[in-house]
């Protein structure tokens, strides 16, 4: 049994191993579980948590004030009937993608890195979702009518719109927040067991006992676990594509300049990959650095992630040359206009700086140094996510500012409360994001354990 | 309008009666609530007193009944005994009655919903409005019902009873009695009322030293001294504008503004109709287009509508209206000797104007083109028209009655008659009463309506003046900057609210009957002349009823009476025209032009929104968008983009407009069209004591408005501040963009290219959509609107506003484009942005048959209906806002707070019944008037008959003066917007998208004088 375990080929399109050698399979669940179990509550977290939860609250300040007063507060108006609320959507629908695509798409196609980063991007995805979730109730002139796009047995005998696409939205995002929930809870199950079995103190115990929800990690559990994944995974792998194809069709479905382009629901899926990426690599700098993770989330992790950001940041910019390229070419006055009032109208300076964020940074990750320097990948991630939230303000803002008739053109300023809003739904983020790390297991033990080297099972052995 | 809805009051206001609340609300009530009751005991002394007091423990007895229930009680629910015949519950009635405004009267019918005035509308019998009305007719409404009207009498600030100021007058009166009311002044504004004109005539009979004033801060002076000039009497001119073919305006907005502005633009408009399209009388010489010169400083409505539209500095016009009277030979205006000569034979001959000179020469406006003016004038003899702007010098007035006497207008064109303000000819001028104040020889001072303290000029400085009066006792409607500085103050009632007469701009005499007790028990100025009488308490209506059983022959009838309140009009009352002649010597009038070129002239005119200043706390008025600046809320000082550039400023500069020393803050505004080195300032803003919404709005012009230079200062000095003024415009953008928006051709291309509007875009081919096409059975609505018609006038976004119960938003709610008017003006400005052609484009909503808005709303809040009505529900609408941004007309408008009113009690009443009121969070936007469509359907079912054709008229296409806007059914072949439809002008707006919009428009058309090549205005 001296060989080489791996089939030969398997190393080569890894530089570096994607887990630090020297890890038992109990140093590891040591090493993971003891961040919840044992490490306690440090002050750092605390200061991180207390930060976010001020944002949390900042949101629910002017959540409450929205309600009391209604959408007026915002700067949002005609003709610009929608500002931050639609931006923060898609972006954070768009953030929301990297999770499900890591766990479902990555696995499908048995890329084994991806196992140290799936959980807490499946996390990330579905603390995203919840975010973006928030915006299209709140965005609503009477939110309390809220159900009213969902079609129940109405007494009136009344249905929504089905040709609407904001009806579609509702099936679409829901249906990705209940897989991706799912996906997660079911992910969760073998390392919830873990914990159960190693907390130290009784309510903990209890706690993750039900959780675990009776897991013994007998053969026919693991058994049905595995079926169980692969058919969510198998759910899941065309939610990635449809939700923001989704998302898209409410641009592409109007018949606003700018929105009413056949290219948007690959650009958008592509930009939102990007956006996804951008944020896990934004959470996972960071925890690696606080909680030593370096073994598990190595360099090698990084830099596959830094190349999936260069490519899908060629996909989105290929969609801005698209773009000007139709209106061009179609030749439509309108279209036209739109296009040049991008680039040089009052609100050229976000498309310039959207151009500079996404087509103009990703291209330093050409360089390998790059790609390997952990406070630079750190910086692209952030100017990326930025940019990914311009691109949105681009196509919403800029669009409707100026459409058919030039005597209803109207600028978009965003108030007080756009901002708190936006910053409110970072705080709602974040603040589940430490509740997390703080109490659930942020990369997956077991999962890690299958790509230890002892988990390689000679295959002649047996026989 | 059949005769049955039609209704004369019933006498003696026996049909309104007062409710509750009304009653527990009233001042006297809340007055004696407010008061301690040792205080009270003293009232039990006089017998008034004592009954007053008994009624006003009967109020509160029955406001503390209502305080008891938990919601306040509305007038319905109080039962009549006796039902009126005519009122059946929740049918309105409507009464004719009169609105005035200054000078100026337009006769109305007013429709009242179960005792409450609720919307009003033109008399379509009478020739002054034709139906039509304009803005501030439009906003009377809200005035009436204004919160903040005063609404007690008022004694050096106390609440005082009535009958109070009634003993300090006869007091007061019986002191003046000795001197023959040396002492005693009467101050009013323009008197067109022949009642009031008798009872002062009467009251200077009784004092025959006592005199009457009248001040109006816009008034026709200037054109009546030119009358006296030209022809040795005081005249007014009528103008006949459908009988013109040719027309030069010198700074004269006659379809925008002043008396008979209604009627002008109907008349404009009937000769703005295509004769190939069949017009209104095809077999009229009539049917003719007209072309129309206008020469101004600032851009009216009626410089935006000209063929030929010339930039010049007001204070430029007069050498223009020598220009043409010299060229026209009227008999003793000279040429200027520096003027190089040509054959003047030559020319006379060309003109075919005997003693015709060649023309001196005018800023701006080359020989070539002033010879084609001329010629043009001259060419229709007694079918053209010169008319002189109210801020012209009387010199310019006498020139024009001299060129329209030259051209044989005068009678044709032009008629005159005595003016309908008597104050202009009978009332002693507003200066000699300043001088009589500071001299001390005035011990009493009335003054009946208006406010001279803030709209007097100021270097009178009335306010002063005042406290060298010993009792000074005010009018009004509200408590403002006049009210505070008098003794006593007296709510006046809303013409609505009155009993009274008027003379209308045709001369005729009409009645107003009022539609409502006054809500704040205001009186009218006939009730405060009668305290001066040994029958103090007579009402308005017995006054004005008195008046006319003694000026008509015989004894008045019941019938007679009735049938005068019904048609609102009196017979046998209309102004003979008078016969002039011109009197020579007008060369002896000649001057030299007040501000030398270069120099800043000042000119002041009448806001077209809170006009004189009396408008202010009327919120319809203040958030409509001005023509062609589309400000709302504040004023500004106006300029040329060249002058600007030139004085170093931008739009929203605040600046300091120095005149002469006196200086007041204005924001700069720039206004493509204004002539160089001209300001223009509107009057009426920055009121002090206003109510609540009038409030920290705009500038007060007043403050450099001087005797002397009442209309154009000149030598004005614009100064930097180094601030900034944020202006509220609804429309940033002027600029078509080359998109065939407002599509416009000369005549003489479309009469070679009739299909030119057509062929301006690719239409989509039909059927080119997913959908199924729908057949609409029955009625399928639809309208048109002739950009050819259109002045811009924005009579139809008010109407609109006042039919719909649309809620006025604020400034700060306009700055951010929230405004929510459901019609819009939109005004285009194209070529040079120094002299740019003007559009103005009406958008309602489309009523698209393939509606982008009705694709995407999630819960189907906004559906089509049978009739092809894109229909908006708003119980439904959740607030996603999806359906306005893919409104590719951006026509639909959201309550993104709560912007409607419903807990005001007056607002209440002033709501439109059959219209609901639209909550925050829900999308609103015009339907057609599908209130009206419904009222008529039932009316029609009820009598078992079909709808006629133009039965459902649509409150703007009611209200517009120029005919503009048509509705109709589609599916019936012979109504009036199939016709106009069919016609080759018509297009859609925006047609390649494919939305199949019902509402299409008519193309424009100029007529220009083929001689004068269009780079020169």
């Amino acid at each position: 049994m001296e060989h080489d375990p791996r089939p030969p080929g398997a190393e080569e399109p890894f530089q570096s191993p994607i887990v630090a050698p020297g890890y038992t399979f109990a140093t590891l669940s040591d090493k993971i579980g003891s961040i919840v179990l044992a490490r306690g509550t440090r002050y750092g977290w605390l200061v991180g948590f207390g930060i976010s939860f001020s944002l949390l609250m900042l949101l629910l300040v002017a959540v409450s004030t929205l309600f009391l007063k209604g959408v007026g507060i915002w700067g949002v108006n005609i003709p610009v009937g929608w500002g931050f609320d639609i931006i923060n959507f898609v972006w954070w629908i768009g953030i929301g993608h990297a999770g499900t695509l890591i766990s479902a798409i990555l696995l499908l196609l048995r890329q084994s890195w991806r196992q140290s980063i799936n959980r807490f991007a499946e996390a990330m995805t579905l603390f995203a979702v919840a975010c973006a979730g928030m915006f299209p109730l709140l965005h609503m002139g009477r939110p309390w009518f809220f159900y009213w796009m969902t079609p129940y047995p109405s007494t009136m005998g009344v249905w929504p719109n089905f040709r609407s696409p904001l009806v579609w939205d509702v099936f679409a995002v829901s249906t990705y927040a209940t897989v991706s929930a799912l996906f997660w809870f079911v992910g969760l199950l073998p390392d919830l067991a873990t914990l159960r079995d190693r907390a130290r103190n009784r309510p903990a115990r209890i706690i993750y006992g039900m959780l675990a929800m009776g897991w013994r990690g007998s053969a026919a559990h693991w058994h049905r676990y595995e079926v169980a994944s692969l058919l969510l995974a198998g759910l899941a792998t065309p939610l990635v594509v449809s939700v923001h194809t989704v998302v898209s069709f409410d641009f592409t479905i109007g018949i606003i300049p700018g929105w009413h382009a056949t290219i948007f629901p690959p650009y958008f899926v592509a930009g939102a990959i990007y956006a996804g990426f951008a944020m896990v690599l934004l959470i996972a700098i960071p925890l690696r650095a606080v909680y030593g993770l370096g073994d598990f989330i190595t360099l090698q992790h990084l830099r596959n992630m830094a190349k999936v950001l260069l490519a899908t940041s060629m996909i989105v910019c290929y969609g801005y040359a698209m773009e000007a390229f139709f209106a061009w070419y179609s030749g439509n006055p309108y279209e036209q206009y739109m296009i040049l009032n991008r680039m040089l109208g009052p609100y050229a300076w976000i498309y310039w700086m959207l151009l500079f964020c996404n087509l103009a940074t990703p291209q330093l990750l050409w360089f390998g140094r790059v790609r390997d320097s952990i406070p630079a990948l750190f910086a692209i991630s952030l100017v990326v996510s930025l940019g990914m939230w311009l691109e949105r303000f681009v196509i919403v803002v800029t669009s409707l500012s100026r459409d058919f008739l030039p005597s209803s053109w109207g600028m978009y300023y965003p108030t007080r409360w756009d901002f708190a809003t936006f910053f409110g739904s970072i705080g709602l983020f974040l603040t589940l994001l430490f509740l997390f790390i703080r109490f659930l297991p942020m990369i997956s033990i077991f999962e890690m354990r299958t790509i230890l080297p002892q988990a390689e099972v000679d295959d002649h052995a047996g026989h | 309008m059949s005769d049955e809805q039609k209704n004369s009051a019933p006498f003696g206001g026996q049909g309104h009666w007062r409710s509750l609340e009304e009653l527990a609300d009233s001042p006297q009530v809340r007055e004696f609530l407010e008061r301690e009751f040792p205080e009270q005991a003293s009232e039990w002394n006089d017998p008034a007193g004592r009954r007053q007091f008994l009624q006003l423990m009967g109020a509160s007895l029955a406001l503390a009944g209502l305080a008891g229930c938990s919601e306040p009680l509305g007038e319905k629910i109080v039962p009549f005994v006796r039902q009126p015949e005519d009122l059946v519950p929740g049918k309105p009635l409507r009464y004719a009655t009169a609105v005035r405004l200054a000078a100026s009267t337009l006769p109305v019918l007013v429709t009242s919903t179960m005792g409450r005035p609720t919307k009003i509308e033109g008399n379509p019998e009478h020739p002054d409005s034709q139906g039509a009305t304009d803005a501030f007719t439009q906003a009377a409404l809200l005035t009436l019902y204004d919160p903040d009207r005063s609404k007690t009498v008022t004694n050096l600030g106390g609440i005082r009873p009535y009958s109070d100021l009634l003993g300090v007058i006869r007091d007061a009166a019986e002191a003046q009695k000795g001197d023959r009311g040396a002492g005693l002044r009467i101050l009013t504004g323009a008197v067109t009322s022949p009642t009031l004109v008798s009872q002062i005539g009467e009251l200077l009979r009784n004092f025959p030293e006592a005199k009457w004033h009248r001040h109006e801060a816009v008034d026709g002076d200037n054109a009546l001294a030119g009358a006296r000039l030209a022809f040795g009497e005081a005249v007014e001119a009528h103008l006949h504008l459908d009988q013109a073919d040719v027309i030069l305006s010198l700074d004269a907005d006659f379809l925008g503004g002043g008396v008979g502005r209604v009627r002008h633009a109907k008349e404009f408009a009937q000769r703005r109709r295509v004769p190939a399209e069949g017009g209104s009388d095809p077999g009229s010489r009539n049917n003719a287009m007209n072309r129309l010169y206008v020469a101004e400083s600032m851009p009216s409505l009626t410089g935006s509508v000209a063929d030929h539209r010339f930039r010049l500095r007001s204070s430029d016009v007069e050498a223009l209206a020598r220009a043409v009277a010299a060229g026209l030979g009227v008999l003793g205006v000279s040429r200027p000797a520096d003027v190089p000569r040509l054959s003047e034979a030559d020319l006379a001959a060309s003109l075919g104007v005997p003693g015709a000179q060649r023309p001196a020469s005018v800023p701006g406006i080359s020989e070539a083109t002033l010879t084609a003016i001329i010629k043009d004038l001259a060419k229709h003899r007694s079918r053209s028209l010169v008319v002189a702007g109210l801020a012209q010098p009387p010199e310019v007035h006498a020139l024009v009655h001299a060129v329209n006497h030259a051209l044989g207008n005068i009678g044709t064109t032009v008629t005159f008659h005595a003016p309908l303000d008597a104050g202009a000819i009978e009332a002693a001028p507003f200066s000699e009463l300043a001088n009589d104040m500071g001299a001390g020889r005035v011990q009493f001072l009335m003054v009946l309506g208006g406010n001279p303290v803030f709209t007097a000029p100021v270097d009178i400085s009335f306010g002063d003046l005042l406290t060298k009066v010993g009792l000074t006792i005010h009018l009004g409607l509200y408590d403002d900057e006049t009210a505070v500085r008098c003794h006593w103050h007296v709510p006046e009632a809303h013409d609505l609210e009155s009993w009274s007469d008027a003379r209308c701009p045709d001369g005729s005499v009409t009645l107003l009957q009022p539609l409502i007790e006054p809500l704040y028990h205001g009186k009218t100025p006939h009730e405060l002349l009668a305290a001066f009488t040994d029958r103090p308490l007579r009402t308005s209506a017995e006054i004005v009823k008195e008046h006319w059983s003694k000026q008509i022959p015989g004894v008045l009838t019941e019938t007679q009476w009735r049938r005068a309140l019904h048609d609102g009009v009196v017979a046998g009352t209309a102004l003979p025209p008078t016969a002039v002649t011109l009197r020579g010597g007008l060369g002896a009038a000649s001057r030299e032009s007040n501000a030398a070129a270069g120099e800043l002239e000042l000119v002041f005119r009448p806001d077209p929104s809170v006009y004189d200043g009396r408008f202010a706390n009327n919120g319809w008025l203040q958030e409509l968008p001005r023509p062609l600046t589309k400000l709302t809320w504040d004023n500004a000082a106006l300029v040329s983009p060249a002058t600007a550039k030139r004085l170093g400023f931008k739009s929203e500069d605040l600046v300091t407009l120095n005149v002469g020393g006196r200086r007041v803050r204005a924001p700069l505004w720039i206004l493509p069209g204004h002539a160089d080195d001209s300001v223009t300032v509107h009057l009426g803003y920055g009121r002090e004591r206003v109510g609540r919404v009038g409030k920290h709005t705009g500038f007060n012009a007043y403050a450099v408005r001087q005797s002397a230079s009442r209309w154009i200062a000149p030598d004005v000095r614009i100064e930097a501040t180094g601030k900034r003024y944020r202006l509220a415009t609804t429309q940033d953008h002027g600029s078509m963009e080359g998109r065939p928006l407002v599509r416009h051709a000369t005549l003489a291309h479309y009469l070679q290219h009739p299909d030119f509007a057509q062929e301006m875009e690719e239409a989509p081919p039909a059927g080119l959509t997913m959908n199924p096409p729908v057949k609409y059975e029955g009625h399928a609505w639809g309208m048109a609107i002739d950009l050819n018609a259109c002045t811009g006038c924005n009579a139809c976004t008010i109407a609109c506003q006042a039919e719909n119960n649309i809620p006025v938003v604020g400034k700060e709610q306009v700055l951010v484009n929230r405004e929510m008017h459901w019609i819009r003006v939109d005004r285009y400005f194209e070529g040079e942005p120094e002299s740019p052609g003007v559009h103005h484009q009406p958008v309602p909503c489309m009523q698209c048959e393939d509606a982008p808005c009705e694709q995407v709303c999630p819960v189907a809040a906004t559906a089509h209906s049978s009739e092809g009505l894109n229909d908006m529900v708003y119980n439904r609408c959740v607030g996603t806002r999806y359906c306005a941004n893919n409104c590719p007309y951006k026509v639909r408008r959201f309550n993104f707070l709560q912007y409607s009113d419903y807990t005001l009690p007056t607002a209440r009443l002033l709501f439109n019944p059959n219209v609901t009121v639209r909550t925050r969070g829900v999308m609103e936007k015009c339907t057609y008037c599908v209130q009206r469509i419904n009222g008529v359907r039932i009316d029609a079912e009820v009598e078992g008959r079909p709808i006629r054709d133009l039965e459902i008229l649509t409150a703007c296409q009611q209200v517009c003066p120029s005919d503009a806007i048509v509705f109709g059914d589609l599916n019936d072949p012979r109504s009036r917007v199939t016709h106009w439809k069919a016609g080759p002008r018509n297009y859609a707006l925006l047609g390649n998208l494919n939305t199949r919009p019902r509402t299409t428009y008519l193309a424009s058309l100029k007529n220009p004088n083929p001689e004068i090549s269009r780079g020169e205005e």
